[in-house]
């Protein structure tokens, strides 16, 4: 039961993109279209998953164990940094076709302050690894349900007749906005 | 000493990371909701930008070009640890507003895209002026942002009473819809200013 409250928690009520403001740079970045909002959703589902496990795997056991919680931050980002590269490696071998389709985004995810952010706030709230893992994955999809809407919205914008001065990044701040204000509607849905 | 001032300007006004760079995306919605809070992260960013680009610039004949970004990961995140340690033992009110943005502060894109394309290019001098210039620029920008926010969400400015009594504050504002609607005007405006200028 917990695990589902999680769940919708994560993608919903404490949506990484709407609520959080984490994974900001490829959310504006990356969602021009909606094909590619789609594999950079992809992808940090991938990487979100499994950088919740390994660096709950390293907290427990290696900065708990040894006393040294100080350097979570550092070794926290080498992890993740590290893992992108490998499954940027593993795909290419394994998947050339899912390595094709996610190209360039692969290596940017390292920069997705959402993939650290979900691996401290895991430890913080003192989730076991189950729990990290389905909170990890939850996060990414709430960050793919943001990413995917989000390039749908903006996929209209180009058609629109909007003043020149917004044109561009401030047009795509303000409908992003509008975005939040409907995901503050599921406040207080589920308090863990 | 001239390039020295120019580079220390270009960070605030031409190069912008907010306004013209649109780096660092994730702290500024994040953490403006309130002047001092906003300020209190410029402030942090601008101390381990400062380090960073001074110890990068140092190490930059050291680093081998192939490992360069892990290398300078481990020296920003060396920095944010510190600046971590010594919020949460000297203003434990902003470290406990700030929270998680702290350590976050390792994959603001600011400091990184400082370090390979200003530091691993110059000397130390100039890199620590590129680091107080674009530091400057964003934390003027945070602050003005969560000025704005706090004005019209809260009715108050750096957290002394402006308007109260006459004037209902829209909440909003400062919860996270708010965030992106204040960046996204203040942008419009400064666009509509730049075309005034050129016309």
């Amino acid at each position: 039961m917990k695990l589902i409250l999680i769940v919708l928690s994560a993608i919903f009520v404490n949506n990484y993109v709407a609520v959080q403001f984490l994974g900001i740079c490829p959310f504006l970045g990356v969602s021009k279209k909606v094909d590619t909002a789609i594999g950079m959703g992809m992808a940090v589902t991938f990487v979100m998953a499994i950088a919740s496990a390994v660096t709950w795997v390293i907290q427990e056991f290696i900065l708990n164990t040894l006393h040294l919680e100080y350097l979570q931050t550092i070794s926290f980002i080498l992890v993740i940094a590290a893992l992108v590269q490998f499954v940027e490696m593993f795909l290419q071998k394994a998947s050339p076709a899912l390595y094709q389709a996610l190209g360039v985004y692969l290596p940017l995810i390292t920069t997705n302050c959402a993939v650290l952010g979900v691996a401290i706030t895991n430890i913080d709230r003192g989730y076991n690894i189950i729990e990290s893992i389905v909170n990890g994955t939850g996060g990414a999809l709430g960050f793919t349900l943001a990413i995917v809407l989000f390039a749908g919205i903006r996929e209209r914008l180009e058609l629109a007749n909007i003043p020149k001065c917004l044109e561009g990044f401030p047009i795509a701040l303000i409908s992003a906005s509008m975005m939040a204000l409907t995901f503050l509607g599921f406040q207080g849905l589920i308090t863990l | 000493m001239k390039k020295f001032i120019n580079t220390l300007t270009n960070g605030i006004i031409n190069e912008n990371p907010t306004f013209r760079l649109l780096l660092g995306m994730c702290p500024t919605l994040a953490t403006t909701s309130s002047a001092i809070n906003g300020m209190g992260m410029g402030l942090s960013t601008m101390a381990v930008l400062i380090c960073s680009n001074l110890f990068i610039s140092i190490l930059r004949n050291v680093i081998p070009d192939k490992v360069r970004i892990p290398c300078y990961v481990v020296v920003i995140a060396t920095f944010v640890t510190i600046v971590d340690m010594l919020l949460e033992g000297f203003v434990p009110s902003l470290y406990s507003a700030l929270g998680l943005y702290i350590p976050l502060i390792v994959v603001n894109c600011i400091i990184l895209g400082r370090a390979e394309a200003f530091a691993a290019k110059n000397g130390p001098l100039l890199s620590i002026a590129d680091g107080i210039g674009c530091g400057l620029g964003f934390t003027l920008s945070l602050t003005v942002i969560g000025a704005v926010r706090e004005f019209l969400g809260a009715g108050t400015l750096f957290g002394i009473g402006i308007i109260s009594g006459w004037y209902e504050p829209m909440l909003v504002m400062i919860l996270a819809p708010g965030a992106f609607l204040v960046l996204g005007l203040m942008m419009g405006a400064l666009n509509k200013l730049q075309e005034k200028k050129n016309a």
